[in-house]
Order: structure tokens, then C-alpha cells, then sequence
């Protein structure tokens, strides 16, 4: 163990830090494919029919496991369609604006008291910097596509993204006001005490309002008018093919396990026992990692997504703009004056 | 202090490397037999009627500014809102008229008519 620890200091600072980064990312990559899996799959059960279970491996079925890996082998041998007219450069650099910030904002995510890659103060402000560069994505795959379609679902997905990202930044002041602090660590640090401490009851608007911004931030159901089937056939990636396409796949997908991670470490507690507080089940939960109830708190938000999709019909696209603007805009800035009121009022309960 | 910054810049360049890497290998593998039909952009089987970058509704142009300036604002608050214990009732209602005055603006522009979709 002490020539393991010996070793690893070591190592050159950058080679740990790519070790670390493949730590990070690996599983996310695995998370990432099977949750497209689970996606098919419970909406499958949803709607009473089966979804994929005939892909596995070794010739066993083994419920269709197999799925993701199929799906990537075959895209992997797909051409990359380049359209007449496309600004070429544009058109291969749109999806790498879009999966590089999706990937990266996980350098300052703490997964465990202390475990993480890049432990800086400005952790949320980093990450509301990166999540708001996948706009840039989207309009410029829409814009360089030369096809009306692209371009007509990158102008509505861009203005609701912008939309929506207003919202989401207020909610976050709220976090902020609440911690006292820039740093994701520490945001989950001042929420300990029990379930109660947790900011989804001080905060609750900002709370729901930041889910449902995060849901209509990554363009899913019930605001994904972005790619409404019926009108724009799949919005700004529809010129799209191949692995160029699934990069974009990729960073979707990757936004809402963040998305959802982050609202379990913000407003839940992150990796804090919900038994924190309790008599008993405190004490007989103890032993259990922090990192699994982050796990379980953040495969709950990604159910959701999946759920909300299974559930909802989608929105009116000048539905959408009037529930972001008219809606949230004023309810998160009437509860950042309420909580701010409260904390420098030293109100007990909230912030004692 | 600096160095806590290192792991980010990397991570970014992996980010980045693995779309590139995806791409490429998308072009490695994958066959490449364009032609005119297939690489013309898609329009439900019809030909392209008009050039793409057209004309567009300039409610989306007004939302764009609008995200502006409420982006900034949010700029503003966050070093506002980690720093109130310290700065304490002189910081909070310092504030309280920034928002006020950016809650008028804001009541101007719902008024006007600028936030409508129909």
C-alpha cells in the first residue's frame, strides 16, 4: 500500500491528472450509453411494449444489453454526410463545441468529501460557464448545416436554451445566498444536519424551478420543440450523420446526467445520508459509501427525465417562452429577495 | 492557487479530443461516396426552394438581447450573494435597488409587448 501511495506522488502532475480525468470519464461513457438503454427500456415499460432486449453478448439475449455497444458499432461505420452548401469547418467543429463543455464541466464535480479533480473556489461559476457554451453548439451546427430545417430548430432551441439559462442563474444566486459559498464542496457541506437541512425546502421554488429549467435547458420532453418531430423533423443536428451525430447524442445525454447530479448536489444533499439526524438508521446507515447516495440521488433525476418524457405532451413553443420569462424570471427573483432577506435578517430554521 | 486551474485546461482538451476522436474515426471507418442527392440538404424530398440563411423572426434577435442583459445581471449577483455575511444590510439593500431598478426595466419590457409569442 505505501509503494502504491509512494508510487502515485511519483507519477508526473499531469499524468495523474489524466488518470483522473479517465476515472471520471470512463464510467461516465458507460453511464451515458446505458442510459440510452434505460431510456428504451422504461419508456418501453411505460407504454406496455418491450423495447431493445434482443441484443447480447456471447449469443445470450441477457434483456438486450448488448443494445448500446450495437448501436455505437454501427454508427462507428456510418459516412459522415457533409450537405452541399455547409461551411465545412463550421459543420465538424459544432459537435465538439457541444460534447468538449458537457465532458469538462465534471473537472470541479466532487463526488466524496475531498474526491475531486479540480477542488477551486469557483466551482459553480465554472460550471455555469461551461453548461452555457453548448449553445454555441447547437447555433453553429444549425447555421453551417445550409438546411432550413437545421437552421429553423437551432434559432428556436438557441432562444430557449438563452431563455431558460436566466432562470437557471437566479436559481442558482438562491444556492449561493443559501451556502455562502462558490464552491461545489462546500455547497454540500452547509446542507448537512438532516433531509430537512437540505436546500430543496428552504429553497423549494428555486429548487423546482432549476429542474425544470434543467429539463428545458437540455431540450428534452416536454420542451424538446427544438426537434419537434412533426414540424422540423429533428431540429439542428437533422443534417447530421453518423458519428457526427452521435457526439451530439453523446453531449445530450452526458448534459442531463449532469444536470441531474447537480441538482442531487445542490438541493439534495449530495453525497449526505438522508438518515443524517435520525436515531437509529443513522448509526446502521453509517457504513455506507457517501458516493452511493450520491449515486441514488442522481439516478432518481435521471428517471425523472425519462419519466417526464413517458408522461407529459409537449409544450407550445410560445408556451415555453412565456413560462421562462413570465413565470420564472419573477418568481426566483421575488425568492432571491426572500432568502437574502432571511439570511442577513439571521432567520433560524433556514439559515441558523 | 493557479495550479488548482491545471486539471480544468486538461480536462477541456480531452473533451474536446474525444470529439474529435469520435469524428475521425467515424471518417476512418466509415464509407465516403458522396453524391448530389444525397449530399443536398434535406427537405422532405423536395428540392431546396429558397436559400437557407434567410430572413428569421426578430423576436428571436430581441430575446437575444434581453438574455443579455439579464445574464449580466446574474454576473453581478453571484459575488453579491457569497459575500453576504460579510457585507451584511448596507450590501442587501445596495442590492435591493439594483434589482428594483432592473425590475422596473423589466415590467417596461413585459408592458411593451416584447416578451409575446403568438
Amino acid at each position: 500500500m505505501d509503494t502504491l501511495v509512494a508510487f502515485w506522488n511519483d507519477l508526473p502532475v499531469v499524468v495523474r491528472i489524466l488518470i483522473g480525468i479517465v476515472a471520471i470519464m470512463a464510467p461516465l461513457m458507460v453511464l451515458v450509453a446505458y442510459y440510452t438503454y434505460a431510456e428504451r427500456r422504461i419508456i418501453g415499460a411505460m407504454q406496455v411494449r418491450i423495447g431493445p432486449n434482443r441484443v447480447g453478448f456471447f449469443g445470450l439475449r441477457m434483456a438486450g444489453l448488448g443494445q448500446p455497444i450495437a448501436d455505437a458499432v454501427k454508427l462507428m461505420f456510418k459516412e459522415i454526410v457533409l450537405p452541399t452548401g455547409a461551411n465545412k469547418l463550421l459543420f465538424l467543429i459544432a459537435p465538439l463545441i457541444s460534447i468538449g463543455p458537457a465532458l469538462a464541466a465534471w473537472a470541479v464535480f466532487p463526488f466524496s468529501p475531498g474526491l475531486v479533480l479540480a477542488d477551486i473556489n469557483a466551482g459553480l461559476l465554472y460550471i455555469l460557464a461551461l453548461t452555457s457554451m453548448g449553445v454555441y453548439g447547437v447555433i453553429i451546427a444549425g447555421w453551417a448545416s445550409n438546411s432550413k430545417y437545421a437552421f429553423l430548430g437551432a434559432l428556436r432551441s438557441a432562444a430557449q436554451i438563452v431563455s431558460y439559462e436566466i432562470a437557471m442563474g437566479f436559481a442558482l444566486v438562491g444556492v449561493l445566498v443559501a451556502a455562502g459559498s462558490l464552491n461545489l464542496g462546500q455547497i454540500v457541506e452547509s446542507q448537512s444536519g438532516s433531509a430537512l437541512h437540505w436546500f430543496w425546502l428552504p429553497l423549494l421554488p428555486l429548487f423546482m424551478i432549476y429542474w425544470i429549467s434543467g429539463v428545458a435547458e437540455t431540450n428534452r420532453a416536454p420542451f424538446d420543440v427544438a426537434e419537434g418531430e412533426s414540424e422540423i423533423v429533428a431540429g439542428f443536428h437533422v443534417e447530421y450523420s453518423g458519428m457526427a451525430f452521435a457526439v451530439f447524442f453523446l453531449a445530450e445525454y452526458a448534459n442531463m446526467i449532469l444536470i441531474s447530479a447537480l441538482t442531487a448536489l445542490m438541493f439534495f444533499g449530495g453525497w449526505l445520508s438522508p438518515f443524517q439526524g435520525v436515531p437509529v438508521l443513522d448509526e446502521a446507515t453509517a457504513w455506507v459509501p457517501g458516493f452511493f447516495w450520491l449515486l441514488l440521488k442522481t439516478f432518481f433525476f435521471m428517471f425523472a427525465f425519462l419519466w417526464f418524457r413517458a408522461t407529459f405532451p409537449r409544450y407550445r413553443y410560445d408556451q415555453i417562452m412565456r413560462l421562462g420569462w413570465k413565470v420564472f424570471i419573477p418568481i426566483t427573483i421575488v425568492w432571491i429577495v426572500v432568502v437574502a432577506g432571511m439570511k442577513v435578517g439571521h432567520v433560524p430554521w433556514w439559515f441558523d | 492557487m493557479l495550479e488548482n486551474y491545471l486539471p480544468i485546461l486538461i480536462f477541456i482538451l480531452v473533451g474536446i479530443f474525444v470529439g474529435i476522436a469520435a469524428v475521425g474515426l467515424g471518417f476512418v471507418l466509415g464509407p465516403h461516396k458522396p453524391d448530389t442527392e444525397k449530399t443536398s440538404p434535406y427537405e422532405c424530398g423536395f428540392e431546396a426552394f429558397e436559400d437557407t440563411r434567410m430572413k428569421f423572426d426578430v423576436r428571436y434577435y430581441l430575446v437575444a438581447i434581453l438574455f443579455i442583459i439579464f445574464d449580466l445581471e446574474i454576473a453581478f449577483l453571484f459575488p453579491w450573494a457569497v459575500a453576504l455575511d460579510s457585507i451584511g444590510m448596507a450590501g442587501f439593500w445596495a442590492m435591493m435597488i439594483f434589482l428594483g431598478i432592473l425590475v422596473v426595466g423589466f415590467i417596461y419590457e413585459w408592458k411593451k409587448g416584447a416578451l409575446e409569442w403568438e
